[in-house]
């Protein structure tokens, strides 16, 4: 088997039996990058010297005996993550000359596990979209149709890893954007629970909704992964001091008695008919391995969309108002006074979609409109909480649709932005709740894969997790390539 | 919720953000719409119900103890700014 054809797991093996060295998959990854990144654009910044580097120490430790489980696995990290010495430009103008004098906690970690770093991947500008197309940098195409998005905000490190450049890819989940780009690219992506992976050094958008995750081929690679990810950082303050789960060693959880819940509410309308019945259908499997069905109902669900477009601009107004013209990032030629250097340096440094949020967020943030928007939007907070704590007290897990449409085309959703908001439907709820949720992929609707969400309780990610391998021992869709990259 | 287009002048200065003449009708349909989709949530009974203060129930701000513990590192930092003379960082004349 072709090494870009192996998941992180029997990459890992390769490595530890010495079939290939660390150096010779680097190579063969940084090739692939360089044949298909002009047509993709998922990587922003290629690190080869980095890699090689990491790929040279990762066969050291394998010869000295000292490697680890990743040790010598290549990755990408999505843009937004902060890397020490390297170009970290969140999509946007305004970081385009960026070099961050740090590295994020999720860098260091993985760093640490022995991973190889191949470079930075392309994203909505300061994570902000559902297409990829809000990039500064351009878009990313769906490996499986250049016409087609790739979801977003994490688009770049979603269509690196469908395309197989590379076996893993670290993406960041606002609203959607680990789990939406992972569907529509037919892979697996998990968003864990708020605080279980620190948020140090990853550029903020809403604070209160932001997680690092993983985009991998298999929920067995995301285990690895989130295991090596996870856990406290006293630099987050609002990480959380709890032990991480073996990820791996939970897999092989049996699914037989499992409640699973199928939410009512994400059958409703707006859902395509193809999509629907192909989730209906992966429910109905995972019944065949065991699970036991159960309808609930999240009532103020159908509510997330318009409580999450009060919440997430109005701390993306605060988040952004950091990037002032004066200590980092983009300043506009020859400012008259203060007011315009700020003005222009963020009127120039920010696309359409920022500025869009920003606004709304200083609006429903501004005297007078306060409780109307903002404080009515946090009280539906708790209400969407609470529905999801009383289904949670039914059912183990929660299963649906991650997006109702598969990719759409390029352009097609660029001019109507409540249309692109409604494409995070079924994503926004766990954000909301700080729920774990992942989407796996569950099968093709006119070449386009589809993905299946699941959603678990707090700190519940080894159950998703087992349950998705549980799936992916029955299925192979997660192992399918676009043919033009196989 | 419809903005006109000093609405969106006003909201803009707040921002600390320049729109141009050709983007602000853009900004004036678009954040019309948004404010009208988002209004949906009036609709909602929320008398009575606690905001949300954190995503995890129980979990309160951290506070770290009052020790230094990061170096002075200001020219790695200096090196990303716009305009440093000396260790400081240069902005248009403020006070005359």
């Amino acid at each position: 088997m072709s090494l870009h054809a192996r998941s992180v797991a029997e990459l890992a093996a390769g490595l530890k039996a010495k079939e290939f060295s660390a150096v010779e998959l680097a190579r063969h990854c940084l090739a692939r990058i360089a044949a298909a990144n002009p047509g993709l654009n998922a990587f922003l910044t290629v690190t080869a010297e980095r890699a090689l580097a990491d790929a040279a120490r990762a066969d050291g430790a394998r010869a000295a005996g000292t490697a680890g489980p990743l040790t010598g696995v290549p990755i990408a990290h999505k843009d937004i993550f902060c890397t020490d010495g390297i170009r970290t430009s969140c999509g946007s103008r305004m970081l385009e000359n960026f070099v961050a004098p740090y590295d994020a906690t999720v860098v260091t970690r993985l760093a640490a596990a022995g991973t190889v770093l191949l470079g930075k991947t392309n994203m909505d500008e300061f994570a902000m979209g559902s297409s990829n197309e809000t990039s500064f940098y351009g878009p990313v195409r769906n490996p499986w149709d250049s016409a087609k998005v790739p979801g977003g905000s994490s688009g770049g490190s979603a269509a690196a890893v469908a395309a197989r450049l590379v076996p893993a890819a670290t993406g960041t989940d606002t609203g959607g954007s680990i789990r939406q780009p992972a569907a529509l690219v037919g892979i697996s992506g998990i968003k864990p629970t708020y605080g279980r992976v620190s948020r140090y050094g990853m550029i903020a958008f809403a604070s209160s909704l932001d997680q690092a995750g993983v985009l991998a081929a298999s929920a067995e690679d995301c285990a690895l992964l989130l295991g090596a990810m996870a856990g406290f950082d006293p630099n987050d303050s609002t990480s959380v001091d709890a032990p991480v789960p073996d990820y791996v060693a939970e897999l092989n959880a049996p699914l037989k008695g499992v409640r699973v819940g199928v939410l009512k509410e994400f059958f409703a309308q707006g859902l395509e008919g193809a999509t629907g019945a192909l989730v209906e259908a992966s429910i109905a499997q995972l019944r065949e391995l065991g699970a036991e069905i159960v309808e609930v109902s999240c009532p103020n669900l159908p509510l997330s969309v318009p409580t999450y477009y009060v919440v997430a601009p109005a701390e993306c107004s605060s988040n952004l108002s950091r990037f002032d013209g004066v200590r980092f990032g983009h300043r506009c030629r020859e400012p008259r006074d203060l007011m315009d250097l700020y003005k222009r340096s963020r009127g120039e440094g920010f696309g359409a979609e920022v500025k869009r949020r920003i606004m709304t967020g200083t609006y429903v943030l501004s005297a007078g409109y306060y409780d109307a928007y903002y404080l009515k939007a946090q009280k539906m907070r708790s209400l969407i909480t609470a529905d999801f704590k009383s289904a949670f007290a039914k059912v183990d897990l929660l299963a649906g649709p991650t997006s109702p449409t598969p990719a759409f085309g390029i352009g097609a959703k660029v001019d109507d932005p409540i249309t692109m908001y409604l494409n995070d439907i079924y994503t926004i709820g766990a954000n909301l709740a700080g729920l774990p949720a992942m989407s796996v992929p569950c099968g093709f609707v006119g070449g386009l894969p589809v993905g299946l969400q699941l959603i678990g309780p707090h700190f519940g990610e080894s159950r998703l997790l087992a349950a998705a391998h549980a799936y992916q021992r029955e299925t192979d869709f997660h192992r399918r390539v676009p043919a033009a990259y196989a | 919720m419809s903005l006109t287009r000093r609405d969106v002048e006003g909201i803009a200065h707040l921002a600390r953000l320049e729109i141009t003449e050709g983007e602000l009708p853009v900004y004036v349909d678009s954040l019309s719409k948004i404010l009208s989709f988002v209004e949906q949530l009036n609709a909602a009974q929320t008398g009575s119900v606690e905001p949300m203060a954190h995503p995890l129930a129980g979990e309160v701000q951290r506070l770290r103890t009052d020790a230094v513990t990061e170096t002075d590192r200001h020219e790695k930092y200096q090196a990303n700014a716009p305009l440093v003379a000396g260790a400081l960082y240069v902005v248009p004349k403020v006070i005359e």
